[in-house]
């Protein structure tokens, strides 16, 4: 019989597990281990070996993850199939008409830049668009200077500060920064435009909290992002309403455990050309325990007696500000930026700001000559220069901002970079889309170039690729931008003054 | 000064070949036909007379040649060439007295000239032979991975060892240090409702350990770093947190910039250039290139990029690493990929995160790894919604500049052909580093540029100059001018650099001072592979492919990094030290960079450093399988490394002897070794 049969079989293999079993050193223990502890339970022991079967079974089992889970699983025939259906985008999309457009019309200098420069048409223009506001560029001195330090330095260091790049030179351009500004120490980086977008990711980190001005250049819009920390914005230059966003984030994170903290906001914007509080500032970060970032690419070397910038323009003490951001690029006319704050402050940035640690460091020539035009701001020719500057900014506000019909000037009267934005009426009434603002304004600089004077345009933001409208960056007004150098006479800039207020009336006035 | 008396063996070695044409300066124009019989030369003059008679003959042969020749159609050389006293840097005792006997054939020059013969030599050697010249090429067939040899066990414990006495020294110094010592440790902790700007956890490393070496760090220096470095001596009294300078200086064999083909010079046709150039731009533009910062320097310059890598167009920033951090966002966004080699530079990681386009990373130099993730991310797409990838960018570097690695471009050419994606080179250490004509990877494997989409580099290191490039087609080029951060908002480059940068060019593509250029690159190649050679023979464990000028020497244990950099300081040569984290744990190693301003002497003051250090600091202890091997007859050349290749991928235990050549051997066969395949 077949059902005897099986039983036997399955006796007879019980008994010689059960023999086997016995043989087994220590089998003994077991058993009476397992009886004395269950006291014979079978249903416990039972639960029990389940238990450890599905801890075995979990902890065998493939890593558990969301992306796994997505996985669709497919044959190598099916990849390659697909492989060869998949056709790319082109790497970068076509030119639009207006980019095709500024590509043309970006002007070419021919030689030296200088208050008047030469075009590659061949015609010498009044030059309202570069960043040469004491004309230090044609200064023959610096070029001395410049030249010594090539006959002993060559041209670039060859390799990053770590590694034998740092010079005598740097150093000493960094104390004279330090001392100009009256901070503890700095740090020279190679370019300026980065500086900033590798001091804030060296401190802040996922998890701290920035709040930021609305209307911060890109710079450090790109620093907040590398950073990955929290961001709340507050209206541009509005203290109330920072003090209400302070005041807001305090309130959220009093549970939590504390983090870094920083508002960032700039001297001089570079989207608006206006200034903030500073004293104000300083008093909200003192009174909700934030740090004070400050970019002054723009207001170091222009605003205050001696060019010290922002703080000194409003009388504040620059050790009261955690970080100051600048430029030896820009009214400086030299290269490279900086960062002045404490020693900690400084020490911390050159080992953990990657444009300062990865990057090879200045030219000694761009550092010597830094250090001369800072020299210079603070002699009483360099104090004479900037209040010629000042000067000639009053002489060509007085063509623009109050008697244009059109434009409106968003700068400080210190701020040589006039931005001139369409008044809001004039908007309303024509109902101007911002291309249409881009464009018109595009018209009035070529105009004004048509007659001698050469102006440029305040750049909007490049859009992230890809990003929907839903995260497009805020953009500024768009502007004329228009540089006033104390290169030019008294009589040359109102004349070049007049030059723009008309070639923006004739714009304006030309589209019906 | 630096001074080879240091070395005994390189005097007796330069004498005792000197029949042929080590003797440098007199005998460049000595034709080759002797070299053949140079060794058997230098075994039959045994006695040190002869062989000083010798020498003397030999340098007036030359010099009547020179005579006779001049001027010399090198007009670099022919300068120096006539001149008997240039080499005060190199001169040794013994060289300097066949000299002075036969300076009577010359006009003496005068004290001032001589100094500044020996300045300009200070930052560019001369060349000591025809024979010190080499063109490096990729040969064809497949791109061999590097082989990585492996240190004994012994030597990879205890260097976890010493991690981990150190972190627990460190542990229980900040236990003891945050109770009794407050003050130290306040930057660290919670002050007055302010979260501390370091946080105690990442600030331990550099508290703990990078702190104890800082002195091998950010040496300052000053003047050119050229061949030789100048550092500002500095001590530190409290154990590195501070350094005060000593007010002296010493200056150093430069093995540590990037200075690749040697155009750190404040003299010379580079310099003349900048130095017009400055007199008539000034130092600055003073702009931005999207507004008023473009000048003809600048098209001129880009007109140069763009023809010299074999591109339709090209742009200049003013830094190489704002290039690359501009240069991704305005190529990829959302939806697309990139794909990183693991080892790529600070800038990519940081341009493609700000990009916002979705990063993997493919293992160093894998091929497979490569093709494996293209696969998979064409296949499965996009994470979630499946949509396929707008874009896909591969980012890789030409010479990686920790490894010495070079990128494996045919096999990236041959991936792209199939998988259709777009491909992005930096070409930071290797524009000018490589390939005959210098112009980088593309030039080195034969490949028409064309098959690279973006070719990206740096301006910092092969010319001397500073700033970054990107080159593709005329319409990616357009867009880019309009949508690049970069160029809308960062200050435009500077004349003197962008005249550098030009002057640079076309000596290297011979339109300025002919000769000078080739030159530059053969020596470059040269040096190239005669140090990483003798390194291999000595025993060390070096890294990276054969020609590439970046050479890494393994050190592995932390404490070496100091001891190292010490050791090649006391000698008079400066080296960079790298380790965690900018390495792998248990990989510290020492990098030098060669120039083509470096002599052969200069090398093998390098290669004398070395062996003694190695032999103090226990750092030769290469296997063999990476090369370093005895000589095999002629004929064979490197058969038997292939046959080793093999063995490795198939997984085999390879029997390899470990070569611990003898100095003098490795001095005495480098410069014919050198231009068969390394082995
Ligand atoms: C691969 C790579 N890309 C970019 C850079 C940055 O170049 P630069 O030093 O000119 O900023 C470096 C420099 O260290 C580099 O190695």
């Amino acid at each position: 019989m077949d059902l005897q049969d099986a039983q036997n079989t399955f006796a007879r293999w019980l008994d010689n597990a059960a023999k086997r079993f016995q043989k087994m050193p220590g089998s003994a223990i077991i058993l009476r281990y397992i009886k004395s502890s269950y006291q014979n339970d079978p249903v416990r022991s039972a639960i029990e070996l389940f238990l450890f079967l599905f801890a075995v079974r979990y902890l065998l089992a493939p890593k558990y993850s969301t992306q796994k889970q997505k996985h669709v699983a497919l044959t190598e025939d099916e990849i390659d199939e697909l492989v060869e259906d998949w056709t790319p985008e082109p790497l970068v999309a076509p030119e639009t008409p207006f980019e095709a457009l500024e590509n043309e019309k970006r002007p070419v200098i021919v030689g030296p830049t200088g208050p008047r420069s030469k075009l590659s048409n061949g015609r010498t223009v009044m030059n309202l668009a570069s960043y040469n506001f004491y004309n230090f560029v044609g200064n023959e001195t610096l070029k001395e200077k410049a030249i010594a330090t090539l006959r002993t330095y060559g041209v670039g260091p060859c390799g990053p500060p770590g590694f034998y790049g740092t010079q005598d030179v740097h150093m000493k351009t960094e104390a004279d920064v330090a001392s100009h500004l009256g901070a503890d120490a700095c740090i020279v980086y190679a370019q300026a435009f980065s500086t900033i977008s590798s001091v804030i990711p060296a401190f802040s980190k996922r998890g701290d909290i920035i709040v930021a001005d609305k209307a911060v250049n890109y710079a450090v819009r790109k620093g907040i992002q590398i950073s990955r920390s929290t961001i709340r914005w507050y209206e541009h230059n509005d203290m109330q309403d920072l003090e209400r966003v302070l005041e807001r984030v305090t309130k959220e994170q009093a549970r939590k455990p504390l983090t870094r903290r920083f508002i960032i906001t700039e001297g001089l914007f570079e989207n608006v050309g206006d200034m903030p509080n500073l004293p104000k500032l300083i008093e909200l970060k003192l009174k909700y325990k934030f740090r004070l970032i400050l970019d002054e690419t723009w207001s170091y070397g222009i605003l205050g007696r001696t060019g010290r910038g922002l703080t000194e323009h409003q009388n504040v003490d620059a050790t009261a500000v955690d970080m100051i951001i600048g430029s030896l690029a820009g009214p400086l006319c030299a290269g490279g930026g900086f960062c002045a704050g404490s020693e900690e402050v400084v020490e911390h940035q050159r080992i953990s700001a990657a444009s300062y640690t990865f990057s090879a460091a200045l030219p000694a020539m761009l550092a010597t000559t830094a250090s001369e035009t800072i020299n210079m701001l603070q002699e009483d020719s360099g104090m004479e220069l900037i209040s010629t500057l000042r000067e000639n900014i009053k002489s060509m506000r007085a063509q623009l901002d109050p008697r244009s019909d059109w434009v409106r000037c968003t700068s400080s009267p210190e701020n040589p970079i006039m931005l001139l934005v369409l008044k809001k009426e004039v908007i309303e009434n024509k109902k101007l889309s911002v291309q249409d603002q881009e464009s018109l304004l595009q018209d009035a600089v070529d105009e004004a170039l048509a007659n001698g004077v050469l102006i440029t345009r305040l750049k909007s933001m490049p859009a992230p690729l890809g990003a929907g409208p839903r995260d497009q960056p805020w953009q500024p007004q768009p502007a004329l931008k228009v540089c006033v150098t104390a290169g030019l006479s008294k009589r040359e800039t109102e004349k070049a003054g007049v030059v723009i207020r008309h070639a923006i009336t004739k714009v304006m006035t030309r589209r019906k | 000064m630096p001074s080879r008396t240091m070395n005994p063996f390189t005097s007796n070695a330069a004498v005792a070949s000197s029949f042929d044409a080590t003797d440098e300066k007199r005998s460049l124009r000595r034709s080759s036909v002797s070299r053949p019989n140079n060794r058997f030369t230098s075994f039959f003059s045994t006695s040190p007379k002869t062989r000083d008679a010798a020498a003397l003959q030999a340098a007036v042969i030359a010099q009547q040649h020179a005579l006779l020749n001049s001027p010399s159609p090198q007009p670099f050389n022919s300068a120096t060439l006539s001149l008997p006293t240039i080499s005060l840097s190199t001169a040794t005792g013994e060289k300097s007295k066949i000299e002075e006997r036969t300076t009577t054939l010359f006009q003496p020059p005068s004290p001032a000239e001589v100094r500044r013969i020996a300045k300009a030599h200070a930052q560019f050697g001369p060349l000591g032979s025809k024979n010190y010249l080499y063109s490096s090429r990729f040969e064809g067939g497949e791109f061999p991975d590097p082989i990585e040899d492996e240190p004994p066990y012994y030597f990879l414990i205890t260097t976890y060892i010493s991690y981990l006495v150190l972190i627990i020294f460190g542990h229980v110094r900040d236990f003891f240090g945050k109770r009794f010592r407050q003050e130290r440790y306040r930057h660290l902790q919670e002050r007055d409702g302010y979260a501390p700007l370091n946080s105690d956890f990442d600030n331990f490393y550099v508290r703990r350990l990078k702190m104890r070496i800082n002195d091998c760090f950010a040496r300052p220096t000053t003047g050119v770093p050229g061949r030789f470095i100048t550092l500002l001596d500095r001590k530190s009294d409290d154990h590195n947190l501070t350094f005060k300078l000593q007010g002296t200086t010493t200056e150093t064999l430069n093995m540590s910039s990037y200075n690749y083909l040697g155009f750190a010079q404040s003299e010379g046709p580079c310099a003349d250039a900048v130095e017009a150039c400055v007199r008539k731009y000034g130092v600055s533009t003073a702009s931005t290139r999207g507004d008023a910062g473009t000048s003809d320097l600048h098209v001129e310059v880009e007109d140069l990029i763009a023809k010299f890598v074999g591109k339709e167009a090209s742009m200049v920033f003013s830094m190489g690493f704002v290039t690359n951090a501009t240069a991704f966002p305005a190529l990829v966004g959302k939806g697309c990929l990139i794909i990183s080699d693991q080892l790529n530079h600070t800038s990519i990681r940081f341009g493609a995160r700000l990009s916002g386009a979705m990063i993997e990373m493919f293992k160093h130099n894998d091929m497979k790894d490569l093709e494996r993730l293209l696969r998979e991310a064409i296949a499965q797409g996009q994470p979630r919604t499946h949509r396929p990838w707008k874009k896909i960018l591969v980012a890789v570097e030409g010479l990686y500049s920790m490894e010495g690695t070079m990128c494996d471009l045919p096999g990236l050419v041959e991936l792209k052909k199939k998988y259709k994606f777009n491909l992005f080179v930096d070409e930071a250490h290797s524009i000018g580093a490589l390939g005959p004509q210098g112009r980088g990877v593309c030039d080195y494997f034969g490949i028409d540029p064309k098959e690279v989409d973006i070719l990206m580099g740096t301006l910092t290191k092969s010319f001397g100059a500073n700033g970054g490039y990107v080159a593709a087609d005329k319409a990616i080029i357009q867009k880019l001018r309009a949508t690049n951060a970069g160029t809308i908002f960062g200050e435009s480059p500077t004349p003197p650099v962008l005249m550098q940068i030009a002057s640079a060019l076309k000596i290297i593509t011979g339109d300025i001072a002919p000769g000078q250029g080739e030159e530059r690159l053969q020596r470059l190649a040269f040096n190239s592979r005669y140090l990483r050679l003798g390194l291999k023979r000595l025993g060390f464990i070096v890294y990276g492919h054969d020609d590439s000028p970046i050479i890494p020497v393994m050190l592995y244990n932390p404490a070496k990094m100091p001891a190292f950099s010490h050791e090649m300081l006391r000698r008079k040569i400066s080296v960079v030290v790298v380790g965690y984290p900018a390495t792998p744990l248990v990989s510290s190693r020492a990098r030098f960079c060669v120039s083509a301003a470096h002599t052969k002497d200069d090398l093998d003051r390098m290669l004398t450093a070395c062996d003694h250090i190695g032999d103090i600091l226990q750092l030769k202890f290469s296997s063999g399988i990476a090369g370093g091997q005895e000589p095999i007859p002629d004929g064979l050349t490197n058969k038997e490394e292939l046959e080793t290749r093999k063995a490795i991928s198939q997984g085999e235990k390879v029997v390899a002897t470990p070569p611990r050549w003898r100095l003098e051997d490795v001095l005495k066969r480098g410069v014919q070794d050198v231009k068969a395949p390394l082995r």
